[in-house]
């Protein structure tokens, strides 16, 4: 009965711990139990207990290590440059991979900034996730390696293109 | 008896033509075939000689199938969806068995059931009962045709075991109350009747806990006799089912857990000679039970004088139950949904719907009614045999068209360009990657609490010593091999080249089962992508000749994101280790690039910081030794991080072969922590200190080393195949390495303490040296995932030997780096 009543004080105080919980529901579009639950998971995985990931902490995730594009998407979650990513940068990568709320489709207002989970907006993540050194472009070479990365080892991607092949 | 013979011959013939058997489940066959035997010695002697034997089933039939189902249950899987397991069988039974019998006897005072049925309501209530728990047999007969995903596979099956509970005590209560009289019975009876639920279902889980854990126990000594090893094993687990069986609890449950139990630490303590000879022989026994179980439901039908018909009763029934488990089903849905990570889809619902089939249980129950106390018990059979011929052939033939038909509705026929094919794969990588991320299998406090409680004191209990300490030998030793694959691999990629030729075989080779895999995993994934051979085959060209070499190509070698493995439990498939192989290249190449990004990012940092400090070096190191004692503090990192600027190699950058260092662990005052001496190989002597490493000295000193002698010359796949099941007999062989190292090495350095991922390891639950073997990858793919990373991270720290301080001290960062990783 103690550890459901500790438990409960630690939910309540957790949610305080999130600041901006408001704004971060309107730039997400998540719930508010989404929100706690992925801060619940976001402290969990942040094992230095100073409020941001590092690489190091997605590394952690041992099925992560084998998942042939672990890192890439790991890369994703950094913003260009940057080491360490805190929550609302996590959550905000995670918007994207709401499914697409349906009347926003249709109600497309042009002025208004499109939600993080727009099609658009997946699209351009999924670019930067294939874009890997980051200069706004994909290169024949990223999507090789990208390639290279998902394919077993016992397939060699030449890079000499007879009709048709890769 | 010539029922083994048949038992035994008809899974062969049936599989000899495999469209046959996609179309129509065996079971199908196999009552069919018994509805012919039966008939046939009908005719031939008047009367019927076989006849499913309540006993029979109770005590030999029913024990083998549930018993290895238990034993090789994805334990993982199950304990995840525990809450819902137990929804569906408590709930969702109870709701059936009360819904079907008042109806019926609403049904019957309606006047739909006729007259000759002589049953009141607590007979119907009876009845609802025993015909409203799913049945194992059925389920894991029909589900193992249609692969649906593993965690609905799991959830049905895992109700069908448990809601035994369920049904012993309705049964044995209701048999009381009918025994009684219907007059008799007392408020008192119904709180009995609760309490003694919870009796039969917590006592029959306690006596195969207790089971298991003698049974762990037992095996933990065997070593001198491992022959009689899986002879133990099968009669531990069938001692466990006949305990419960005497105290009236659940036997079934009783010998599932067991099962469940025991499987982890029996499959690290016996020999791997025993381990297969378990398994095969759990699963020939099931196959042939599941077998006689289906042929003597059908010949059992054909005995017209054990039961009698009537029409509204059979219509009745069928309607009830099925209406009643769909509304049971959605409505048990919609409230777990509320809790459950992963909602369960509409699809979902429905396969669940329909896969809750009635087996042989329900007909073995039923006869075994008392024909004096319950008047219409040959009412009750008939119907019995109707709705589980119903259930299993009906709705196991259908089932599969309705899985395909609802998963994919709209898919285009067009077939998917290479470029589609590509992006989408990676996409299903990127999406299992955020799953991972955003914890969708969740964080369970209590699996952590759990696997505490394992490490500390099950583990030393039940496992036996070598095992225990053979595990980090072991990852040890496997982890040489794989690094020694991954400079192979570094330093020319030769055996690529060796791969190209083996391309255009591997694209012509368009062999059946290869295609049925192909077709049928992308049936389940429910994408848009419809490779389907025949489509592709009608267009005639010689562009789309190479390109159908290169999609087969590509389904062959593009790695498989986790949702996609069938990784169910399947009696007639065992999986391959195909899933380990890919997780084992994954996982270096990761690793490989992880520590190319690390090197680079030290090298930038190096540049950076190359004055400073060399005095703090060593106050550093003695400072690091004491942060280490302390073995979970994560803070450590990011302060010794900038510490390490004190290092002057200037060749970090020069990818050189990968070398292993570690450190003998002496420090007594870690080993009441992990409990075991790891015998790290000792560091390796002190280098000349100049900074120019010349090349050959490493090589000089590696040739003493017995795996890297012969640098260069073995192809990876030689070592990784030799990383896989290592039987015991190696063991030698690795203690000769072992003491040729300690031979040329200095003496060991002062004691540096056991590294914190080494007791993570053996946290992780790595008593598996085979863990490559099928019992671990049919436990799931999540399930396998610790022990392997717990392998593989024993990290490569690729400094050159020369550099033996500031190696130390980068491999020690990166080495406690990745023990990190370990830790959950």
């Amino acid at each position: 009965m103690g550890s459901i009543v500790s438990r409960l004080l630690s939910r309540l105080l957790r949610e305080e711990e999130i600041e901006d919980i408001e704004e971060i529901k309107k730039e997400t579009g998540f719930s508010h139990r989404k929100i706690t639950r992925l801060y619940r998971r976001f402290t969990s995985l942040d094992k230095g207990g100073n409020g941001t990931l590092s690489r190091d902490d997605f590394h952690r995730i041992p099925e992560l290590a084998i998942n042939p594009l672990g890192d890439i998407i790991t890369n994703g979650f950094f913003p260009e440059g940057e080491d360490q990513v805190n929550f609302r940068g996590f959550v905000r990568t995670l918007a994207h991979f709401r499914p697409i709320d349906q009347d926003n489709e249709k109600n497309k207002n042009p002025s208004a900034t499109e939600p993080l989970n727009s099609r658009t907006n997946k699209l351009l993540f999924a670019f930067r996730l294939y874009d890997l050194d980051r200069d706004g472009k994909i290169s024949r070479d990223e999507l090789l390696q990208v390639l290279r990365m998902i394919v077993g080892v016992n397939l060699i991607c030449s890079t000499k293109t007879p009709k048709g092949g890769i | 008896m010539p029922c083994f013979v048949i038992g035994a011959s008809c899974p062969a013939v049936f599989h000899f033509s495999q469209r046959f058997t996609t179309v129509v489940p065996e079971s199908c066959m196999l009552i069919l075939l018994g509805l012919v035997l039966g008939g046939v010695v009908l005719i031939a002697n008047k009367k019927q000689l076989y006849q499913l034997e309540p006993s029979l089933f109770f005590l030999f039939l029913l024990p083998t199938i549930v018993g290895d189902a238990g034993y090789f249950m994805p334990a993982r899987l199950f304990f995840d969806n525990l809450g819902a397991i137990l929804t569906y069988a408590v709930v969702g039974t109870l709701w059936n068995a009360f819904c079907t019998g008042f109806s019926l006897y609403a049904a019957k005072l309606l006047g739909f059931i006729d007259e000759h049925v002589q049953a009141e309501m607590l007979d119907f209530l009876l009845f609802g009962a025993l015909i409203s728990a799913v049945d194992p047999v059925a389920v894991l007969a029909v589900f193992e045709e249609v692969h649906v995903n593993e965690t609905l596979f799991i959830i049905v099956f895992g109700e069908s075991l448990v809601n035994d509970a369920v049904t012993v005590v309705l049964y044995k209560v209701y048999i009381s109350f009918v025994e009684v009289g219907a007059e008799n019975v007392q408020t008192a009876d119904y709180f009995k009747g609760v309490a003694s639920f919870l009796i039969v279902s917590i006592g029959g889980t306690m006596v195969g806990l207790i089971f298991a854990v003698i049974l762990g126990f037992i095996t933990r000594f065997t070593k001198k006799v491992r022959i009689i090893e899986p002879l133990l094993v099968f009669l531990m687990v069938y001692l466990a089912y006949l305990t419960a069986e005497l105290f009236s609890l659940s036997a079934i449950l009783s010998m599932t857990f067991c099962g469940i139990g025991a499987n982890k630490y029996v499959e690290a303590n016996i020999s791997q000679k025993s381990r297969t000879t378990v398994k095969y022989t759990m699963k020939t026994l099931a196959s042939i039970a599941e077998t006689i179980i289906f042929i003597f439901l059908g010949i059992s039908a054909v005995d017209k004088s054990k039961w009698a018909w009537d029409t509204g009763l059979v219509s009745c029934t069928l309607v009830f139950i099925l209406i009643f488990r769909a509304v049971g089903v959605v409505g048990q849905t919609w409230v777990l949904n509320r809790f459950r990570l992963v909602p369960l889809e509409k699809i979902d619902q429905v396969v669940m719907s329909y896969g809750g089939l009635r087996g042989a249980v329900a007909f073995a129950l039923v006869v075994l009614l008392d024909g004096e106390q319950v008047k219409a018990k040959d009412y009750f059979v008939a119907t019995t045999i109707v709705v589980v011929f119903f259930t299993v052939m009906f709705q196991g033939l259908t089932i599969k068209p309705l899985v395909k038909w609802l998963k994919v509705p709209r898919a285009t026929n067009r077939k998917p360009t290479i470029n589609e094919e590509i992006h989408e794969r990676a996409f299903d990588h990127i999406l299992t990657a955020v799953e991972d991320i955003a914890g969708l299998q969740g964080y369970h406090h209590w699996r952590d609490k759990w696997e505490q409680f394992d490490k500390n004191y099950l583990s030393k209990l039940l496992l036996r010593k070598s095992v225990y300490r053979k595990s980090e030998l072991w990852e040890a030793y496997q982890k040489i091999n794989i690094r020694d694959a991954i400079s192979v691999i570094d330093q020319g990629g030769n055996v690529l080249t060796s791969a190209r030729l083996s391309l255009p075989s591997m694209a012509s080779r368009a062999s059946f089962p290869e295609v049925t895999n192909v077709t049928n995993y992308l049936r389940e994934n429910g994408s848009g992508v419809c490779l389907d051979l025949q489509v592709i085959d009608n267009i005639p060209g010689a562009k789309v000749e190479e390109d159908m070499e290169t999609h087969h190509v590509l389904a062959g070698n593009l790695y498989k994101p986790r949702r996609r493995y069938q990784s169910h439990y399947s009696r007639h498939f065992m999986p391959l280790g195909e899933q380990e192989r890919q997780d084992r290249e994954v996982f270096q190449r990761n690793m490989r690039s992880r520590m190319e990004t690390f090197k680079s990012t030290r090298y930038k940092r190096h540049k950076k910081e190359r004055s400073l400090k060399k005095v703090r070096r060593i106050s550093h190191r003695n400072n690091r030794r004491d942060s280490l004692s302390l073995c979970s503090d994560p803070v450590v990192v990011p302060v010794e991080t900038e510490d390490k600027a004190e290092h002057s190699d200037p060749e970090k950058d020069e990818d050189v072969g990968i070398t292993f260092i570690a450190r003998k662990a002496e420090t007594p005052k870690q080993r009441p922590k992990s409990g075991c001496q790891i015998p790290l190989l000792p560091p390796p002597p002190p280098a000349p200190p100049s900074p120019p490493p010349a090349p050959s000295s490493p090589t000089s000193e590696d040739s003493h080393l017995p795996w890297k002698g012969s640098l260069g010359s073995p192809p990876p796949c030689v070592s990784l195949e030799a990383t896989k099941i290592i039987p015991v007999d190696l063991q030698q062989a690795w203690n000769q390495s072992i003491s040729s190292l300690e031979s040329i090495s200095s003496p060991p350095a002062p004691a540096e303490p056991i590294h914190p991922r080494v007791s993570a390891l053996s946290r992780l639950g790595g008593p598996r040296p085979a863990s490559y073997t099928p019992p671990g990858s049919a436990a799931g793919s999540t399930f396998s995932i610790g022990p392997q990373v717990s392998q593989g991270s024993f990290l490569f720290p690729d400094k050159k030997k020369e550099e033996e301080e500031e190696e130390e001290d980068v491999e020690g960062e990166w080495l406690r780096r990745c023990s990190r990783s370990c830790l959950p």
